[in-house]
């Protein structure tokens, strides 16, 4: 594949600007304008064929994304392995501090209402873990990643921003978090058999946590477990979800038709039910299309990973990766009724700004990875040419 | 490619584990959205369609009431109210505030819209006041942009020109309650009315129509977006009164000098009502707008009852008006000739019971049509000893008395003509002869409706033949109005020449300087009227006082003074109109009712020759005619 055998001609390490522009993935960026092309429609659809409120300010907040993905593509690998620490702290302290002085948002503390933004905290972490853990798995031997004392610092570093998130309370966050840790422990190469533990306990505990689940949580779980209970009440957005699925059928209702959606039958359209939206309208075909377009950059993405000389690298953009998988099947699986309702965007689809910018550094990461693919890193972090 | 650490083939096998995994969830997916879009696409197509589509109901325009030539009896009217869409504004508590700078509200007013504010959704309107008058819809058009979200709505109410005039006949509508839910979507429309009395009330079904449909596409919050299809409903149909505007107007003002009285003016041949009064009336009008609990009090209080119609739901001794009946029943059982004197002395004594003529000092010696003329109460008290009760109550009966005679309104009652069999069975007494002497002359037991005693004049005038009374020229079949056939009365079988004798005594009762009513005859010798004078006494006077001597009427209280009553026919040639009158504690028939009963018939002649309508005659069947 092209991808893979591209010519090494520069030492990467000395690579001009210019040149590690001109090494940028376009093409993965052009999967992600596809894919966030969809979303504009489809923002531009739940408007009722306005780019106000929403298709508009979600294409500025692209395009600016796109400008500090490069931007973040080019900055040196190595500067990202170095500051890994540095922005795990950071997205800590910011996680205490919305604990501490978060505002009331959505009845969970979730933002930081900075004056000019407002920082979503467990977005950053989401990056940060991913970084810190690659770090901190770069440095191990295949040995080492064998004994599990060395395991106990990474989980450290997993549970605390995942407890902190939790009893803000965000579960489904918390939840991703631990599933993008747990995916590092698996690409890390630590054994099955503990991942077979760590699953057991957790099922063990079930029953224990559930005492500690929000009543709302709780009713989530229950909705999803029987939505026609209350179909007025909690049930209501997975039962209109699926009638405006359903009733797309094949081919869709066809673009700006959907009457479920446009007729706000459909709650949060242009949010969390978008691609309820989209295939009502696009039907099953568009729907296909669109699950494709996830699939390439998935691919894609892999390739990336499995492309680097760094494990750090491979590490770093496989989680990235990883997670933005979850997401999309998170998302998509819920409005299709096979999964509780979390309030989980899908990605680089979805509006909003902090999910959008969040997920463009973090493609920025995966490009970089790519820009620096020759690029080998020591065990301590030193330079090791190939 | 160097040699591969063991970390990297580590990563690499575990990396295309994951992505094959993921792309495995994926393939999840698709099989999840082939179940929904695919397998069970027209299940939910299906439950889409009825998640936005809303039928609503039209209400059709209710069918207008007529007079007989045309005249609006009730009509729908334009009615201007005033709403506010709570969304749209800011605060409708302050909004009201500015309002009742405007409009006066009340506070059970304010509390009834902020009480419909809490509870409805609050992109739908809500009524601040019905019924604007023009001054007060342009008050608040110009005071428009200090009244965010509100605005003036027009919507349909019932109004009767001629308010309280008519209200007997017409009746009124009122909103559906709970009982009258039938299940009929259409009664549950928030400005469906239905007919709660009078004509409203019996021809309801064919006012109505029938409901259109429009089906309205609507969001999730119940919204309007636009309307799909629309079905027009039917307007419910006019129905065509035999009521003469003129002369129903002419007799409620005549009425409405009394303190209490009631009158119904037939056509002696189709039974057709032209005028039917009760008074005191009320203004149908205040029910259609909804009707102040204050002033539904004062109706219901009003020892004059102004809610009841008099003419068809009072009863009333009928008094003397009774005596052709207990005359007639004499002829047909041949127990006194024609022109047989009887002498009255003022009284006559049966066992230990004196009965006293109204007259104190007697009439002499009177025939048959002297003792109407006079209405002497002695003669009638020897037919009675004559006849018994039995025969006299049966020719009642066939005059329409002791019976409904099936007018089309609500609350008609059927009156009292009592019989031996009557008084065993529900007084559980056996009669006693003085009973049938009292009777004889419409008091003691007997009672009739004004509307049964101008169904017995116009019996008596029209040859004879069980005509009944209507109030429309349609009536209805299968909720549809149909033009009513004429219809032929049977005979009530009473002798031509018996009738004869009873009118020449009617006549002489008008038209003999002696008569009882003498001085309210109709001088025009065309219009000249023949009738029967009643008193009816309201309490029975004991012999003390007539020891005593009677008080003077007006010595008397309202509530205990006699009723007055008059049946009277026009012209006397060639009858054509009869007229009941009852004036209630009014005193004498002859000087309360008569003249009343004289200005109808007249203005009604004065009015056919004016307007002349064809006469429609009882259908003859070989029958030799009376007159």
């Amino acid at each position: 594949m092209s991808l893979l055998s591209s010519q090494v001609t520069t030492r990467r390490s000395q690579m001009t600007l210019l040149q590690k522009i001109g090494q940028v993935n376009w093409g993965l960026i052009f999967l992600l304008t596809v894919l966030a092309s969809v979303g504009f429609a489809a923002l531009y659809s739940a408007a009722g064929g306005s780019f106000e409120p929403w298709a508009g300010r979600q294409m500025i907040r692209f395009a600016v994304g796109v400008v500090l993905m490069v931007g973040i593509a080019v900055i040196d690998l190595r500067f990202w392995y170095r500051f890994a620490y540095l922005f795990y702290g950071v997205a800590l302290v910011l996680l205490i501090a919305v604990e501490v002085a978060g505002s009331i948002g959505m009845g969970a503390q979730r933002w930081l209402d900075l004056g000019v933004i407002q920082l979503q905290p467990s977005e950053l972490m989401k990056i940060s873990l991913v970084l810190v853990l690659a770090r901190y798995f770069h440095g191990l031997t295949i040995e080492q990643i064998a004994r599990p004392h060395y395991l106990i610092w990474p989980a450290l570093l997993v549970l605390a921003p995942a407890a902190l998130v939790a009893k803000q309370p965000d579960l489904g966050t918390a939840i991703l978090i631990m599933a993008t840790g747990g995916t590092l422990f698996f690409l890390a190469g630590v054994r099955l058999w503990k991942f077979g533990i760590i699953i057991a306990a957790t099922v063990a505990a079930i029953p224990i946590g559930w005492q500690f689940l929000r009543d709302y949580q709780k009713q989530r779980v229950y909705t999803f477990l029987d939505p026609e209970s209350d179909p007025l009440g909690a049930g209501y957005h997975i039962i209109q979800s699926k009638i405006a699925l359903g009733s797309g059928g094949l081919w869709g209702k066809g673009f700006m038709q959907g009457t479920q959606s446009q007729l706000q039958f459909l709650p949060e359209k242009q949010t969390d039910f978008i691609f309820t939206m989209f295939s009502e309208e696009m039907g099953f075909f568009g729907g296909l299309f669109l699950l494709g377009l996830y699939v390439l950059i998935m691919l894609y993405g892999t390739l990336i990973a499995m492309r680097s000389r760094s494990q750090f690298g491979r590490l770093m953009a496989m989680g990235i990766m990883t997670s933005f998988f979850i997401y999309a099947f998170i998302n998509m699986a819920m409005v299709m009724g096979l999964l509780p309702v979390v309030g989980v965007p899908l990605p680089l689809v979805s509006y909003g700004g902090t999910a959008m910018m969040s997920l463009l550094i973090a493609f920025g990461l995966v490009i970089n990875v790519y820009v620096h693919r020759d690029l080998n890193i020591g065990r301590r972090g030193q330079l090791e040419e190939a | 490619m160097k040699r591969e650490n063991p970390r990297t083939k580590i990563f690499n096998r575990r990396a295309a584990l994951l992505v094959g995994g993921q792309v495995g969830l994926f393939g999840l997916l698709v099989g999840r959205m082939y179940f929904l879009q695919v397998v069970e696409a027209e299940k939910y197509k299906v439950l889409a369609d009825e998640n936005r589509i809303n039928l609503r109901l039209l209400a059709p325009p209710r069918g207008r009431l007529l007079d007989r030539f045309g005249e609006p009896l009730a009509m729908n009217q334009l009615n201007y109210r005033v709403v506010v869409v709570p969304e749209q504004t800011g605060s409708v508590a302050q909004t009201l505030d500015v309002i009742s700078h405007i409009l006066p509200l009340s506070d059970s007013d304010r509390r009834r819209i902020m009480r419909e504010v809490a509870r409805k959704r609050r992109f739908l309107p809500i009524t601040i006041k019905d019924n604007l008058t023009w001054e007060e819809v342009s008050a608040i058009a110009v005071n428009a942009h200090d009244l965010p979200g509100v605005s003036i709505e027009s919507g349909s109410s019932r109004f009767y020109p001629n308010g309280p005039e008519l209200a007997h006949v017409v009746g009124y509508v009122a909103p559906p309650s709970e009982a009258d839910l039938t299940g009929d979507p259409l009664l549950e429309l928030p400005d469906f009315r239905i007919g709660r009395n009078g004509i409203e009330k019996v021809y309801d079904l064919a006012l109505r129509g029938k409901a259109g449909s429009s089906q309205i596409e609507v969001n999730a919050a119940g919204r309007p977006i636009r309307e799909l299809a629309r079905v027009e409903g039917e307007s419910g149909q006019d129905v065509v009164l035999t009521i003469d505007l003129h002369l129903q107007k002419m007799l409620a003002q005549r009425l409405a000098q009394e303190r209490s009285a009631a009158a119904v003016l037939l056509d002696v041949h189709t039974g057709e009502v032209l005028a039917l009064a009760s008074s005191p009336s009320y203004d149908p009008n205040e029910f259609s707008k909804g009707i102040s609990p204050s002033l539904w009090r004062a109706l219901l209080r009003d020892e004059r009852h102004p809610l009841i119609n008099k003419a068809v739901s009072g009863q009333y001794a009928p008094g003397s008006t009774f005596k052709m009946m207990t005359a007639l029943a004499a002829l047909e059982a041949g127990v006194i000739a024609p022109e047989t004197h009887v002498f009255c002395r003022g009284w006559v004594e049966l066992g230990d019971n004196r009965f006293h003529c109204w007259k104190r000092g007697g009439h002499g010696a009177v025939d048959m049509v002297d003792s109407l003329k006079h209405s002497c109460d002695v003669y009638f008290y020897e037919l009675a000893r004559r006849l018994g009760i039995d025969r006299i109550a049966q020719m009642a009966r066939r005059f329409g008395l002791g019976q409904t005679v099936g007018i089309d309104l609500p609350g008609e009652r059927a009156g009292l003509i009592p019989t031996r069999d009557w008084k065993r069975a529900t007084l559980g007494q056996p009669w006693v002869q003085g009973e049938s002497l009292v009777a004889a002359i419409g008091q003691g037991y007997v009672l009739a409706t004004p509307l049964q005693l101008a169904v017995m004049t116009a019996r008596l005038v029209n040859g004879g033949y069980a005509v009944r009374p209507r109030l429309t020229r349609d009536k209805i079949i299968d909720r549809q109005i149909v033009e009513r056939e004429p219809e032929t009365w049977p005979s009530i079988g009473v002798p031509p020449q018996h009738l004869a004798i009873i009118l020449r005594g009617m006549h002489g009762v008008v038209n003999d300087p002696r008569g009882t009513a003498f001085r309210a005859r109709i001088t025009d010798p065309e219009f000249a009227m023949g009738g029967k004078t009643g008193t009816s006494q309201v309490r029975r006077i004991t012999a003390e006082e007539r020891r005593n001597g009677l008080r003077k009427p007006d010595e008397i209280p309202w509530r205990e003074r006699d009723h007055a009553l008059f049946v009277g026919y026009a012209p006397v040639n060639n009858p054509r109109y009869a007229v009941a009158v009852i004036v209630e504690h009014g005193g004498g028939g002859s000087t309360a009712a008569a003249p009343i009963a004289r200005d109808i018939l007249w203005e009604a002649q004065r009015r056919a020759r004016e307007r002349p309508e064809p006469l429609t005659r009882v259908a003859e069947k070989g029958t030799e005619r009376a007159l």
